[in-house]
């Protein structure tokens, strides 16, 4: 089973609720931090990093000895990334390429007349394989941990957060740590799951946010339910609105200043009150509960 | 004119707070909402919508059924698996980049555009504000986010105000490094948390790749002060200026809870923190 922790707001609580539930689930799980841009649960699992592969994106390299700066490939490059100047009067050409700018398509390679585009890798990030032994019990067991980081300076998520996906064992029980936000990086992490937790807090901009992912998931017919953190913060329209809506709310996790420092630390809540452990377990088998009564 | 981006790398920091309650410290000013695809800034400031605009971006293929004659080329060009195996478009997973459009031999593959977001300029109590909705699961490029700025700026310019103050979106991706450009100074918002500090570095990374300098808030400074101190010796290693540091504060939510900025609600401590914040930043950017 695929589990996907989203949000829409940043900061409600998403990486405290799948690493949580990683650590209090029996048999070890496989867990998968798509958040690209700002990987944390790393901070919190200390998982020992056994491999790491880099991220590529293929983009277009100009032999300018073959180039006759015809202009079919920008003409079919639907992002702008190449500019060519035709050559005047015995004058040569030139073509610029802006790789920054490249999705990777192959078009332009495919389509050049004169075969003088061949596609090189350009590095965008890294995904890292390992395992996390931050609370390994008998019965917890041996936990995967894959993640990925995107460079800095690169722009797209994506094509990193595919590339994490790839290691998916579906045996397992899978967790996904989502971005934020309810654009194309959430889209490319939670697509493909059984199941999607939504966190959030009870206040305005959680509540906002919250109705922006619940579209999100709606488009994608992935079924799913809400935690409520921080509970006893903000106002009750958040329940109502799940309630109007209805939808499931999985769990509720009050505000706690030794949660909150626990956190800061990079210590899984699990860890330092083990008690909690059963509330993240009940979680979980109120997901499966969910997902078999679908 | 000095233009202003609050961001923080890591989401839930209070990055919209600080933007709302600037909104009303600063004196003739014009507003701008970067985060386009989970916007908050407009709950605080309750924009009066004036203008409204469509925002087209890019292109989905569609395939005609009638026209298709099922050869398949289409899908083994594609690499973003956006064509089903029974020859359907997969819209969420397309990248328009009309490859299958070019290889279909039938013609069959059409490329058509979206309509992805909608943007708009409106009056609120502190001045004027562009701001911005994606439609939900768009692929948010960044120019959506450039369209805002630039209107926001121009805006700016025909009412001569003196700042452009933007809240920014989180991450370190496309929607972050296009709310960087023209900026003079990006007010990273952290708290003192692992998290907090190890996304802020992220951040002002891409801040300085892109020659943006920085200076850095910390909120809920009081949760962790060990990590408070961490942070301020991350400033001085590093050469960032700290604006701020203010107080975990309940009145700052429930300023929200009422549509209010921390400044408007006869609030505690972070209010005058932030205060505090808004005249060390002013001074830095004279």
């Amino acid at each position: 089973m695929i589990i996907s922790v989203a949000s829409g707001k940043g900061g409600t609580g998403k990486t405290t609720i799948a690493v949580n539930m990683a650590l209090s689930i029996d048999g070890g799980v496989q867990f998968l931090d798509c958040d690209a841009e700002e990987p944390n649960a790393h901070i919190f699992l200390k998982p020992v990093i056994k491999q790491s592969k880099k991220v590529f994106i293929p983009v277009p390299e100009i032999d300018e000895k073959k180039c006759t700066y015809c202009g079919r490939c920008r003409q079919v490059c639907a992002y702008n990334a190449i500019a060519v100047i035709k050559g005047t009067g015995g004058k040569r050409g030139s073509i610029l390429v802006f790789s920054n700018l490249c999705h990777g398509c192959g078009s332009c390679s495919y389509f050049c007349p004169e075969g003088a585009i061949k596609e090189v890798n350009k590095e965008i990030g890294e995904v890292e394989i390992g395992s996390s032994t931050a609370l390994t019990t008998s019965t917890v067991g041996f936990m995967q941990f894959i993640h990925g980081r995107l460079n800095i300076g690169e722009a797209m998520a994506p094509p990193v957060i595919r590339q994490i996906k790839k290691y998916i064992n579906p045996t397992r029980t899978v967790i996904i740590d989502a971005p934020p936000g309810t654009s194309c990086p959430v889209v490319e992490a939670i697509k493909g799951s059984d199941f999607c937790v939504l966190v959030t807090e009870p206040t305005p901009f959680g509540l906002n946010d919250l109705v922006l992912a619940v579209e999100v998931l709606r488009k994608l017919a992935v079924p799913f339910g809400v935690v409520i953190n921080r509970s006893d913060l903000g106002n009750k329209k958040t329940d109502e609105y799940c309630e109007s809506e209805n939808i499931p709310i999985l769990m509720r996790l009050p505000f706690k200043k030794e949660i909150a420092m626990a956190y800061s630390k990079g210590e899984p809540i699990v860890k330092v009150f083990p008690e909690y452990r059963k509330d993240f377990r009940q979680l979980f088998d109120a997901i499966k509960e969910k997902k078999g009564s679908l | 004119m000095k233009q202003i981006v609050i961001i923080s790398g890591k989401g839930g920091t209070g990055k919209t707070v600080i933007t709302g309650a600037f909104a009303a410290l600063a004196e003739n000013k014009v507003m701008a909402d970067c985060d386009v695809d989970a916007a908050d800034l407009h709950l605080l400031l309750q924009p009066d919508i004036k203008e409204r605009h469509e925002f087209r971006s890019g292109k989905t293929a569609v395939i005609d059924k009638e026209k298709c004659i099922k050869c398949g080329k289409c899908a083994a060009v594609c690499r973003f698996n956006a064509i089903n195996n029974d020859l359907t478009i997969d819209r969420v997973s397309c990248e328009g980049c009309a490859f299958c459009s070019f290889i279909c031999p039938a013609g069959a593959i059409k490329m058509e555009e979206n309509v992805s977001g909608e943007w708009f300029i409106s009056e609120t109590r502190f001045g004027p504000m562009v701001h911005a909705k994606l439609g939900i699961a768009e692929e948010n490029s960044g120019k959506l986010v450039s369209l805002v700025r630039k209107q926001a700026k121009e805006l700016a310019e025909r009412r001569n105000a003196d700042w452009v103050i933007v809240d920014g979106a989180p991450g370190i991706g496309c929607p972050v490094i296009a709310s960087l450009s023209g900026i003079d100074c990006a007010v990273v918002v952290t708290e003192p948390t692992l998290s907090g500090l190890h996304d802020a570095n992220r951040v002002i990374g891409v801040a300085k790749h892109f020659g943006v300098s920085c200076g850095i808030i910390v909120n809920k400074y009081d949760l962790n002060m060990s990590m408070t101190e961490r942070i301020e010796n991350y400033c001085k290693d590093n050469n960032i200026g700290l604006i701020g540091k203010i107080h975990f504060d309940k009145s700052v939510v429930e300023s929200m809870v009422n549509g209010k900025t921390a400044i408007e609600y006869p609030a505690g401590i972070a209010k005058e923190e932030i205060i505090g914040a808004w005249q060390v930043l002013q001074k830095k950017l004279k």
